[in-house]
Formats: structure tokens, C-alpha cells, sequence
């Protein structure tokens, strides 16, 4: 695993589809308590590898995101909440 | 003497825990509900070598013992024996997808810290092996402290020797060992992916069946058309492979009551037998094959992991109107009947989304619709051509199916920004691995859905329409009065005539509307029995019934009947389901009213705009 540069991450929803990444920060504030709980549960994780896959067709809305060895649907809002550094 | 030990069995969605709990259990489950709360309790007796009985209970799909759903909530309160109507359980069976031990193992190592005695199995590990992934089960069992047994559910494998493991489990109970205080889940976290990176033998890059599929079904373009077709196959099927089972069940009561009416002397008993319970409980029973049918397609998307990605597709649609890609796949079952569609919303996460859903349910077009639908489309749309091969009155049936979802598209836009205003906005649902659901699976599920229709026929609406039929025929008729103006239902719908008169509606309607909301389709067979009550002797009435109405209906009429069905609440089953759902009264209340404001509104627009139009 990388070192994470805060001045290289970007926002979980600009990555370009197929990219990997590693989580760099999660803004858990931003999120409602369920919100938060629901993705800590997904896997989501400082350091974790994630991976944009598909888009929703209305609105580019939500994403299918493969966290370790899951996939998982997220809105675009709430994949703003985490910051990322593409590997 | 002690109770037959509880065995829970737990693990994350998608793990794969039902078919696990179905091929240990086999078919006799019995399916309840959490006293107080709306999720689903099942549970299911297994008989070890030696015939111990085990009873097992299935518990929600969890990802962690800190809940962020009434499902979850239930898991927990079970595992810490605070769960009303439930006994602390004497041992665990956890369910782990061998694919995705990273994420399961959290869920799993939070279980193991309860002391509980308990076994993992570590399941779907073909689905592994397929995506090139090599597991050492032997050194996770060393890791974790309890035995790990390799099982693949689906295909029944693995589940002897994890019988054989709860054998030697219950005859001499080993608690694992104690870590002290419970670990929080960010460690739990880490220490998961750490076990799932050592458990690891080899992993190949292999590429993922799973994604190949997904970059077609989940294509922008590709992906909203497949769903389409498929919906489409669906609801043909749900039409037309119906028509020969539904058939069967007709002449089967048909030849039924014909028995009973050559038994039976003339008179209130033989009309209650043969008019109010085999034709009452004959006609809601027709409806069996169709829901059935409805089912199987829903049990197929659902257990091969496609029902989630048209939840994916949908869910910028569905936001619009103020709601989630979860709640489609509720709506989509209310299109066979709005009863399990209600209840299937316990799968939305959020409460005020779930409200949503239940409240706009009974707008899609249910089944039991259909008849009524067909009769007057029937007796009033002429049968031509609008040209490219289609027909008027299948255009206009259609045209009702889509007043039904836009009326609930925008009822849940209304309902979300005033009475369910606040909350929503998640959208978070797991991809499952694409995968094919056993036969057996899937029988289970038709034939638990099948024993809730047939139940409901059985009681609520053999109740209702004995005590409709009671109505209609007392007191009896002097010689030279009409029956349906003497009854006690007649005095009654005389009294909802005086409200339903401006919007067009004459005496036998107001009639139809009384046993219609026992279930929809009896407005059709309570027409037919106004019309043959009051003159017995006219043995072509059956033939000529859509014949009858255009010679007693105006057109107006007609088209506002239909505009009343289309958002009408009648049905004391939708009504019951919402209110068990809802716990309580208030939602049902808002909903029949609301949906009979609508209905009010929507047949006397037509009634007045046909009229208008000199129709």
C-alpha cells in the first residue's frame, strides 16, 4: 500500500470508472449516523482499495463501487464524502 | 426435562444464510413475525444422527451487532437473549461467503465474542474457487477458535458434515475463548481483513463472471432496456401462462357448486353455500396461478442477485419521485397484489421511504383488478383497430395501468414533501455475486407465498363475503320487490348512492362497491348478482352481463366506474397488511382516505368531462 498524499486525492465520485484507488480520508461528519454506519459496514475504511465499476444510466446516479471484494451501490452524494488516491 | 436446544443461524445478506437454513431444515418452516416489530421470524426443527431434535431459527441478514435496521435490531436483541418471544439461543451457526471473508469476518469475529458455542460455515466456496480464490479453512479454524466447515448451500454440499459438527457441538458444548471486552468495529475491521488476507492460500486473476455480466446488465444503455424486456416477458407471463391453471380452478369450483347445488334443497342455506362461500372464496382463488406465476419471476431475479441491480438502474427514477431504488421491487410485486408487496417493503432500510412505498402500493394495478377492468372494457370500448395492429381496448387497459403508476409517482412526490416529509436521500445496497438459485429454494418460497394466499382466502375473505352474502339476502323479498332494494346491503348502498350519485354512479354500482371491498374482483361477481337476484328466471344473464350494463349504463358512467378503480383502496386485505405493517391505525386511515379522495375525484373528472363531451 502507497503512502496516501493529501494533495493527490481526489472526491470517490470524480474517479474515472475502472480507476483504483485507496481511501485517503472519509468526511464521517458529512454522513447521517445510519449513512455512516452503512458504509463502515460496506467496508469502508481509511487505506482500503476501491474501484468505481458502473454508473447508474439516469444521471450518471449511483455508483457501483467494488470495495475489497464487494460491490456495492452508493449515491453520488454520499460518495463525495470520500476522498481518495488513485493508486 | 430440558427444551430442545435453539440454534440461531446468523451471518451477513448475501451470504447465502437462507439456503444454508433451507437445506438444514428442509420445506417444514414455519414463517411468524416478531411480536411488535414487522420482521419476519423463521424457524425450522433439524433431527441429528442420534434423533435429538434441534429447533433452528433463521435470523435477519446483518452486517454488525450495531444495528442501522429494524432487521438487525431483531438480530441483536436475539443473540443477547432480549428479544420478546424468542429464547436466548444455545448455539450459532455463522454463515461467511468464503469470496468475501474481509468483509464477513467483522460481522463473524463480533459473533465469536459472544461465548456463545458456535461454527462457521464458510459458504459458497465454488463461487470462490470460481473467481480463482484458494481458501485454507484449516488455518482459519485455528485463527478463530471454532470449527470452520466448508459448505456450498445451493447445491446441498458440505451440510453433513456441518450437521455432524453441530452433533459433537451440542453433546458437549465448548464455549470459545474469551477476549475480555468487546472490540470496537473499526478493530474488528482490520483484524478481519488481516484473518481474510492469511486465510488466503492463492488467488488468481481470474476475471469475474460476475463483472462481465454486470458491464451488460448494468450497461447505460443495454442495462434499462434488458430490464424493460424483462419486465415485459414477466408480465405476459403473468397473463398468459395463467389463463389454462386459472381455468382449471374455475370449472374446479364451477363443478363444485353444481355438486352442492344438486344436494342441497333450494333455499338460504344452498345460496349461502353455493353463492357466498364457493363463489367468494372460487373467485379470489382464480388468482392463484397469476400470483404464483409473479412469484416465481420475483424468486428467480432475486436468487440469481439480478432484483438488486434493477433496484441500481432504477434508483435515479425512483428519486425523483422521492423515493429509493429499494422500493421498486416492492412496487413491482403490488402489480400481482399490493398484499405481499406491502409486506416485501420491510426490505427498505428507511422508515419514511418504507411509509412512502406502503402508502402509494395499492396505485399499482393488482391483479384483482383485472376482471373488473375487462368486463367494462368489454361492454363499452369498441373492439377495433387504432391502427399498427393495435387494438382500442388493449390501449385503453393500458392506459389504466399507466394512470395507476402515475397517480403513485406523484401521490409519493405529494406524500414526501407533506405528510412523510424528512429522511431518505441513502441509496446503499451490495451487488451479490450473480449466481443460480436451487429449485428447491425457490419451490420453498412459492410454497410459503401459496399457503399465505390461500390462508388469507380462506379466513378474511370467506368471512367477508359470508357476511356480504348475509346482507344481500336478508330480509328476503316479498313477490313484486327487488331484492337488492329490500336487503340490508340495498338500504346501504342506497345511503352511498346519495354520495356517489354526482360522480355518476347509479344503485348497483353503489351496490358493487360494498362487497368490492372485501376483494376488488367481487365487485364483478356482486354486479352479476344484483342483476340475477333480481330476475332469477333469465338463464342467459351469465353470457350477456357486459351485454346488460351497456343497456344500463351510460357511457359516462362506465369510463368514471373504471377511473374509480384505478384508485380506489378497496380491499379490507391491503388494509389489514398496512396497519399490521404500520403498527397501528393512523397509517391505513390516511391511506384509505386519501386513496377515496382520489378515486372521488378522479371519477367525477370523467364522469363530468365524458358528459361534457356528450359521450
Amino acid at each position: 500500500m502507497n503512502a496516501p498524499f493529501k494533495s493527490e486525492s481526489v472526491s470517490l465520485d470524480e474517479l474515472k470508472l475502472g480507476t483504483r484507488a485507496h481511501i485517503d480520508t472519509i468526511d464521517w461528519s458529512s454522513l447521517e449516523h445510519s449513512e455512516a454506519c452503512r458504509l463502515r459496514h460496506f467496508g469502508f475504511d481509511e487505506g482500503v482499495a476501491v474501484e468505481p465499476l458502473h454508473l447508474g444510466p439516469f444521471g450518471r446516479d449511483p455508483l457501483a463501487i467494488r470495495v475489497g471484494r464487494m460491490t456495492v451501490a452508493i449515491r453520488r452524494a454520499h460518495a463525495r464524502a470520500v476522498r481518495v488516491v488513485p493508486a | 426435562m430440558n427444551p430442545i436446544p435453539l440454534v440461531a443461524v446468523a451471518g451477513n445478506p448475501n451470504a447465502g444464510k437462507s439456503a444454508l437454513f433451507n437445506a438444514l431444515t428442509g420445506a417444514r418452516q414455519k414463517v411468524g413475525n416478531y411480536p411488535g416489530v414487522t420482521v419476519e421470524r423463521k424457524s425450522g426443527r433439524l433431527v441429528l444422527a442420534d434423533g435429538r431434535p434441534v429447533e433452528m431459527v433463521d435470523l435477519p441478514g446483518a452486517y454488525s451487532l450495531d444495528p442501522a435496521s429494524p432487521d438487525e435490531a431483531v438480530t441483536r436483541d436475539v443473540l443477547f437473549g432480549r428479544q420478546k418471544g424468542e429464547r436466548r439461543p444455545d448455539a450459532l451457526v455463522i454463515v461467511l461467503d468464503a469470496s468475501n471473508l474481509d468483509n464477513h469476518l467483522r460481522f463473524a469475529l463480533q459473533l465469536i465474542e459472544l461465548g456463545l458455542p458456535t461454527i462457521v460455515a464458510l459458504n459458497m466456496v465454488d463461487l470462490a474457487k470460481r473467481d480463482g480464490l484458494d481458501l485454507d479453512a484449516k488455518r482459519l479454524e485455528r485463527e478463530l477458535g471454532v470449527p470452520v466447515v466448508e459448505t456450498v448451500a445451493v447445491r446441498r454440499r458440505g451440510i453433513v458434515e456441518l450437521q455432524s459438527a453441530l452433533d459433537d457441538m451440542l453433546s458437549s458444548p465448548r464455549c470459545p475463548a474469551h477476549h475480555g471486552a468487546p472490540s470496537d468495529l473499526l478493530h474488528l475491521q482490520r483484524r478481519a481483513r488481516e484473518l481474510a488476507t492469511a486465510a488466503v492460500v492463492r488467488e488468481s486473476p481470474v476475471r469475474r463472471w460476475t463483472h462481465r455480466l454486470d458491464s451488460i446488465l448494468l450497461h447505460p444503455i443495454a442495462g434499462p432496456l434488458i430490464l424493460a424486456a424483462i419486465l415485459f416477458v414477466m408480465f405476459q407471463a403473468v397473463f398468459a401462462w395463467s389463463q389454462l391453471p386459472a381455468g382449471w380452478i374455475q370449472d374446479g369450483f364451477d363443478a363444485l357448486a353444481g355438486l352442492t347445488t344438486g344436494v342441497l334443497p333450494p333455499g338460504l342455506l344452498r345460496s349461502l353455500i353455493v353463492d357466498g362461500v364457493i363463489g367468494g372464496v372460487g373467485a379470489v382463488v382464480v388468482f392463484l396461478p397469476q400470483i404464483l406465476i409473479l412469484f416465481l419471476f420475483i424468486l428467480l431475479l432475486e436468487g440469481t442477485g439480478y432484483m438488486v441491480r434493477a433496484a441500481f438502474l432504477m434508483d435515479k427514477l425512483m428519486h425523483w419521485a422521492g423515493l429509493s431504488g429499494r422500493s421498486f421491487i416492492p412496487l413491482l410485486s403490488s402489480f400481482a397484489c399490493a398484499v405481499p408487496g406491502i409486506m416485501s417493503t420491510r426490505t427498505i432500510d428507511d422508515p419514511k421511504d418504507r411509509l412512502t412505498t406502503i402508502l402509494i402500493a395499492p396505485l399499482m394495478t393488482c391483479s384483482a383488478r383485472l376482471p373488473v377492468y375487462t368486463l367494462i372494457i368489454a361492454a363499452f370500448i369498441p373492439a377495433r383497430s387504432v391502427g399498427y395492429g393495435v387494438g382500442l381496448q388493449g390501449l385503453v387497459m393500458f392506459g389504466l395501468y399507466i394512470a395507476g403508476v402515475c397517480g403513485a409517482m406523484l401521490a409519493a412526490l405529494i406524500l414526501r414533501r407533506t405528510v412523510v416529509r424528512g429522511g431518505g436521500g441513502a441509496f446503499m445496497m451490495e451487488l451479490p455475486k450473480y449466481q443460480l438459485p436451487a429449485a428447491k429454494d425457490v419451490a420453498i418460497g412459492l410454497l410459503t407465498r401459496a399457503q399465505i394466499f390461500l390462508k388469507r382466502a380462506g379466513t378474511i375473505i370467506l368471512g367477508t363475503t359470508v357476511i356480504l352474502w348475509a346482507l344481500a339476502s336478508i330480509p328476503q323479498a316479498a313477490p313484486g320487490q327487488k331484492q337488492s332494494d329490500v336487503s340490508i346491503a340495498g338500504k346501504i348502498a342506497s345511503g352511498i348512492e346519495v354520495v356517489v350519485h354526482p360522480i355518476g354512479f347509479n344503485h348497483d354500482i353503489a351496490m358493487a362497491l360494498l362487497p368490492a371491498m372485501a376483494a376488488r374482483e367481487v365487485a364483478v361477481s356482486a354486479i352479476g348478482t344484483v342483476y340475477s337476484i333480481d330476475s332469477p328466471d333469465d338463464a342467459t344473464q351469465a353470457k350477456t352481463l357486459s351485454e346488460r350494463l351497456r343497456n344500463a349504463w351510460p357511457l359516462p358512467t362506465a369510463l368514471a366506474f373504471l377511473a374509480w378503480f384505478v384508485f380506489a383502496p378497496q380491499c379490507i386485505s391491503t388494509i389489514a397488511v398496512t396497519r399490521r405493517e404500520t403498527n397501528g391505525w393512523k397509517w391505513p386511515l390516511f391511506m384509505v382516505s386519501y386513496l377515496f379522495v382520489l378515486a372521488y375525484i378522479a371519477a367525477g373528472l370523467t364522469y363530468w368531462t365524458a358528459t361534457a363531451l356528450g359521450l
